[in-house]
């Protein structure tokens, strides 16, 4: 059984009120992936994770946690969790990824620096600065909570003098670039995605197109397809470093969700979606491609040994390095 | 069987011009396309908004937050409904009036 909606939502809406974000992160776990890049702090053009991709092996921990908790005798006691997490951060200690899985996320934004850094894009980071975007508590209509949330957000940008912001993620790209045009006054922060710069600057992973790096199926992002319009992009990135892309039966625009957007509420369900997924996307092919954070972790729970799925960036950094 | 009516339902979740369930003409492209089949139904809460149906609303919540928002429904929709943000609306309704939270 799923835990009660309300006190779920209660809960993530807390985190984000009191610690800034919907699970919150040590600023030393957050940070991580800066270490040893050399990056400059702030600037007019920074590169922006808003902390997805070092959020998603503390929030599979606590989706565990949740899926025991729903069908034990503590479900009922979900009211008095909230109230006990407001003072103390208690969704800290029921998620606690080990340090491999933390680095296998991590790996992302440091591929995405070389990528950028390759194609001759010049960036600062906000380090600590760097939050999430409120994606989740947005979704689910905490709309009075994002807005203070952003607030935040955008003040940070002002701090650090940020113009151009370069997004990882769709989920905080179509936060920054779509939700908080319409929620904040005087904001106008140019917000494209890395796969849009490298793209743009054609550079692809530098010219290994007259090589074969073998064949993909690939699964597009919801929110990077039908909110963002993003579709061309990572096939032309994936093209230009001598990657085969096959594309399943729904694609594209009509691309078929993973999942990922109810499992924080219905882990179950969200399983259940994504194992539909990977039948289509097994049916091409036994390698997939990914560009969003939780499309990769739905879909790599459901596929098991059954396929590979790896980031798109992981691909690109490869071409790039041969 | 009786139904409590908010006749004023559908004006209090229009808290922009986005939200246009009264868009909708009950076709079912949405219903026969989404991932989450059965569990979602965005005609029929969007019916219970039109005719101010409250309490069926609210009735049916798993189902409001059960929807993805993955827009699969919108792009197929042949009347321009903004089903993910008319869903989002009444999100932050059930939220609101239902749950208690919201406040920032």
């Amino acid at each position: 059984m799923p835990l009660p909606t309300g006190e779920v939502i209660g809960i993530l809406g807390d985190n984000l009120r009191l610690r800034k974000s919907v699970l919150p992160l040590p600023t030393r776990v957050a940070t991580k992936w800066t270490e040893g890049l050399d990056l400059k702090r702030g600037g007019e053009t920074v590169l922006y994770t808003g902390l997805m991709y070092q959020l998603i092996p503390y929030i599979e921990g606590l989706v565990q946690a949740q899926i025991k908790m729903g069908d034990s005798w503590m479900a009922k006691y979900t009211g008095l969790g909230r109230r006990v997490n407001r003072m103390v951060n208690v969704s800290a200690f029921m998620a606690r990824p080990s340090a491999e899985e933390r680095a296998r996320y991590d790996q992302v934004p440091i591929n995405v620096v070389h990528l950028l850094r390759r194609a001759g894009v010049e960036f600062g980071a906000l380090y600590e600065d760097d939050l999430y975007s409120g994606a989740l508590a947005y979704d689910l209509g905490l709309d009075e909570v994002v807005v203070e949330h952003a607030k935040k957000v955008h003040a940070a940008f002002k701090k650090h003098g940020v113009k151009t912001v370069i997004t990882i993620d769709p989920h905080t790209t179509t936060m920054l670039r779509s939700v908080y045009p319409k929620i904040l006054k005087d904001y106008d922060v140019e917000v494209r995605s890395y796969l849009e710069v490298l793209a743009e600057k054609n550079t692809g992973a530098n010219g290994n197109g007259d090589k074969t790096s073998g064949e993909v199926v690939i699964h597009d992002s919801c929110v990077f397809a039908r909110y963002e319009g993003v579709v061309d992009e990572p096939r032309e990135l994936l093209a230009a470093a001598g990657v085969t892309v096959r594309d399943p039966q729904n694609t594209g625009r009509q691309t078929w969700c993973c999942g990922g957007p109810v499992e924080s509420l219905y882990p179950i369900k969200a399983a259940a979606n994504a194992a539909n997924r990977v039948a289509e996307l097994r049916a091409v092919g036994t390698e997939c491609v990914t560009m969003c954070p939780m499309c990769y972790v739905n879909l790599s729970n459901a596929a098991g040994d059954s396929m590979r799925v790896r980031d798109i960036s992981e691909y690109l950094r490869e071409a790039s390095a041969s | 069987m009786t139904a409590l009516v908010n006749p004023g339902l559908a004006t209090e979740l229009a808290r922009s011009d986005e939200f246009n369930a009264d868009a909708c003409m009950n076709c079912g492209v949405c219903s026969a396309i989404c991932p989450m089949g059965v569990d979602v139904e965005v005609r029929k809460l969007f019916r219970y908004v039109l005719l101010g149906m409250e309490d069926k609303v609210r009735a049916e919540t798993e189902s409001v937050f059960s929807c993805l928002l993955c827009k699969m429904c919108e792009e197929n929709c042949p009347a321009g409904v903004h089903i993910a943000e008319n869903v989002r609306t009444l999100r932050h309704h059930i939220v609101r009036t239902t749950f208690g939270l919201g406040e920032g």
